[in-house]
């Protein structure tokens, strides 16, 4: 049955629940240095929802880690509502960490195989050191019923559960400490289109119900288009468009987007697509000079080969200088 | 005339201490030119059904009846010279992960003058210009200087190139594509798709592609086969069954797809789940295998299992309440219709 869900609108007046600044990290491997993020900045509010699209090696997943310091940022700003969180001590995040959570691709990888669901559930919250041990068999119970769990799974092993609940598990595990911020990486890539569905509808339910504000990474764009409000798509270590999901889909205005979602299958069926884009991504070790995208860019002039765009615009944002003349697609 | 026709297959598996039934009574046929999509989730029997095709089962599992007939000739109870025979020159395949099904230690060059000289009795310098040709046709770039590379040395999207290079080296009758581009980026799926679409066009092989996104069924399928449990419960023409899915269990499917067309406007539906799960297969209700995820079930649904009928010319479905659920939605039945 169809059920409409009005979206929730940011509050203005709040501080935004997240803000990225000119972030960057970088690797330093034996094959050089490689900068996975190079310059991102973007604003999450309470209660929104930004999608993160882009394809393997863009950057998405680092940036995602390096929000919660998995990943150390070599440079840049990330602020939890107004509080900066580059540069603390381990001990000083320590306050801060409770209010971003993580949700994984493979929920199995981050639950220890050994322990109960309802221990899994209740650490978090030992380790935070709230409540007693019956406050938080109470929250367990709670957080089984708001992820559509049996009270009874508590006493159970990750392995007796289906990915879709062990998805479920992950998910209850980010919400113990009640966020501000869930960064969820490929949440539902592993799973099948009929439990993707279960927990893409859990995380908008659980989202109206908590207000909690969702960083939504996939290499998918119609989860994408879906579940966010806002969208950000990625290309080699920078944001090349970032715009509402509407305005993205209906009018995309970056070459590679517009290449993303020609390249998106769909149930329509057999267009004839035009010509798919062509070549590989290059090495993230020596990206292009310039726009990053030239090299597999049709529209590519010679500014593009030497001048970074920068992400420019109001609402709908976009890193391409031949943006303003390739307003109508192209035929 | 069909190149491929399979016939009551049935796959059992040894499962720990049981034995289970993965593939039953599945019934298939593609023709020349033809790109037959079987589709549905993970333990459908969709993959083991692609290697048996092979005869590439895994050593726990075997066909247990039903035949397997490659242009005429019956594939099943073969024996592995015959089947080797034919594999890769009658009928190939190419797999999600390419790295698992290449040598890493041999060049790419390599690995497609050994797939020429198996079946065929040239020189090595035939094979070797036969080689380079297939790396052009499967736009490797600059074929010649990449004939010597190692597949590490590629990326996930030229390393499934030269597995169809493989594939097509001794120009197959049949092409098996199990999920080719699951493990791909979407604009590389959609090169290596239009490269299969091409390569089919040109040669006329048959194509039975594996895959589990009704997105790529619909844009590369001429026909789709959707398998539930281990059973075939749905078969049709791509278009006609992707608009109007006749099977509950395809209609949940096509729902579940999150379709941006749909949810735009500012309001967004709830996608429309499936509720619950497969049933393991030790343990398939004695009906319909998906009556107790229905919310079209009646009782008799859990008596028998549903058997496979034909709907109109050119279409098949397992269900006993298709024409209740026309009927309510009004749409005449193909047989009866104008």
């Amino acid at each position: 049955m169809l059920q409409s869900v009005s979206r929730i609108r940011p509050q203005q007046a709040d501080p935004p629940a997240l803000e990225v600044e000119d972030l960057v990290v970088r690797f330093d491997t034996a094959r050089g240095s490689l900068h996975a993020v190079d310059g991102v900045s973007f604003e999450l509010q309470p209660g929104e929802t930004l999608g993160l699209v882009g394809e393997s090696g863009c950057g998405k997943s680092t940036l995602g880690r390096s929000i919660l310091r998995l990943n150390e940022p070599a440079g840049g700003s990330i602020r939890l509502q107004g509080e900066e969180l580059v540069g603390r001590s381990r001990r000083d995040l320590q306050p801060l960490r409770r209010r971003v959570q993580m949700v994984f691709q493979d929920p199995s990888a981050s639950l220890d195989p050994r322990w109960t669901v309802g221990r899994l559930l209740a650490e978090p919250l030992e380790i935070h050191g709230i409540g007693n041990r019956r406050d938080r068999a109470e929250r367990v119970r709670k957080l089984l019923a708001q992820v559509g769990l049996p009270v009874d799974a508590a006493q159970r092993y990750p392995h007796e559960f289906s990915g879709g609940q062990r998805q479920r598990i992950g998910i209850a595990r980010a919400l113990a400490l009640e966020p501000d911020v869930i960064i969820c990486d490929e949440p539902v890539s592993a799973l099948d289109v009929s439990v993707q569905a279960q927990i893409l509808n859990l995380l908008v339910d659980l989202q109206r119900n908590t207000g909690v504000a969702l960083l939504f990474i996939s290499h998918d764009l119609s989860v994408v288009e879906y579940i966010a409000d806002r969208i950000a798509v990625m290309y080699l270590g920078r944001i090349v468009e970032l715009a509402p999901r509407e305005s993205l889909w209906r009018n995309p205005r970056h070459p590679y987007t517009r290449a993303l979602l020609e390249a998106v299958p769909r149930l329509g069926g057999r267009r004839k697509p035009a010509a798919p884009l062509q070549g590989d991504l290059p090495s993230p070790y020596a990206p292009p000079a310039g726009c990053r995208f030239h090299t597999r860019c049709p529209f590519a002039v010679e500014r593009c080969r030497s001048e970074q765009p920068q992400l420019s615009g109001v609402g709908h944002q976009v890193a391409c200088h031949r943006a303003d003349e390739l307003i109508q697609p192209p035929a | 005339m069909s190149i491929l026709s399979v016939d009551n297959l049935t796959i059992e598996f040894r499962q720990k201490r049981r034995v289970v039934t993965a593939v039953r009574n599945l019934s298939f046929e593609v023709a020349r030119g033809e790109t037959l999509a079987i589709v549905g989730e993970s333990g459908c029997g969709k993959s083991l059904t692609a290697l048996s095709l092979l005869g590439l089962l895994p050593p726990t599992g075997h066909v247990a009846a039903g035949h397997i007939r490659l242009e005429g000739r019956d594939l099943v109870g073969l024996s592995e010279p015959y089947l080797r025979d034919l594999r890769g020159r009658r009928i190939a395949m190419i797999f999600q992960e390419p790295m698992t099904a290449l040598n890493p230690v041999l060049t790419i060059g390599e690995q497609i003058v050994e797939a020429i000289r198996e079946h065929e009795a040239v020189s090595a310098a035939v094979a070797r210009r036969r080689a380079l040709a297939l790396l052009d046709r499967v736009r490797i770039p600059d074929a010649a200087r990449r004939f010597d590379d190692h597949p590490h040395r590629l990326s996930g999207g030229m390393r499934q190139r030269v597995m169809i290079a493989i594939a097509l080296a001794c120009s197959p009758a049949v092409l098996v594509a199990d999920e080719p581009t699951t493990a791909l980026d979407v604009t590389i799926q959609a090169q290596i798709l239009s490269l299969i679409d091409e390569l089919k066009r040109d040669s006329g092989t048959a194509v039975v592609l594996i895959t589990h996104d009704l997105g790529v069924v619909a844009e590369h399928a001429d026909r789709v086969l959707v398998m539930y449990a281990g059973r075939k419960v749905e078969e049709g023409q791509t278009d006609d069954l992707l608009a109007r899915p006749l099977h509950p269990y395809t209609r949940g499917l096509i729902a579940a797809r999150p379709d941006p067309e749909r949810f735009l406007e500012g309001h967004r539906d709830r996608l429309t789940e499936i509720p619950g799960m497969v049933p393991p297969l030790w343990d398939m209700p004695t009906g319909c295998s998906f009556a107790p995820r229905c919310s079209f079930a009646t009782a008799a649904c859990a008596l028998g299992q549903p058997p496979l009928l034909p709907y109109g010319d050119d279409a098949s479905v397992a269900c006993l309440r298709t024409g209740d659920i026309r009927a309510a939605e009004r749409i005449p039945h193909p047989a009866t219709a104008g």
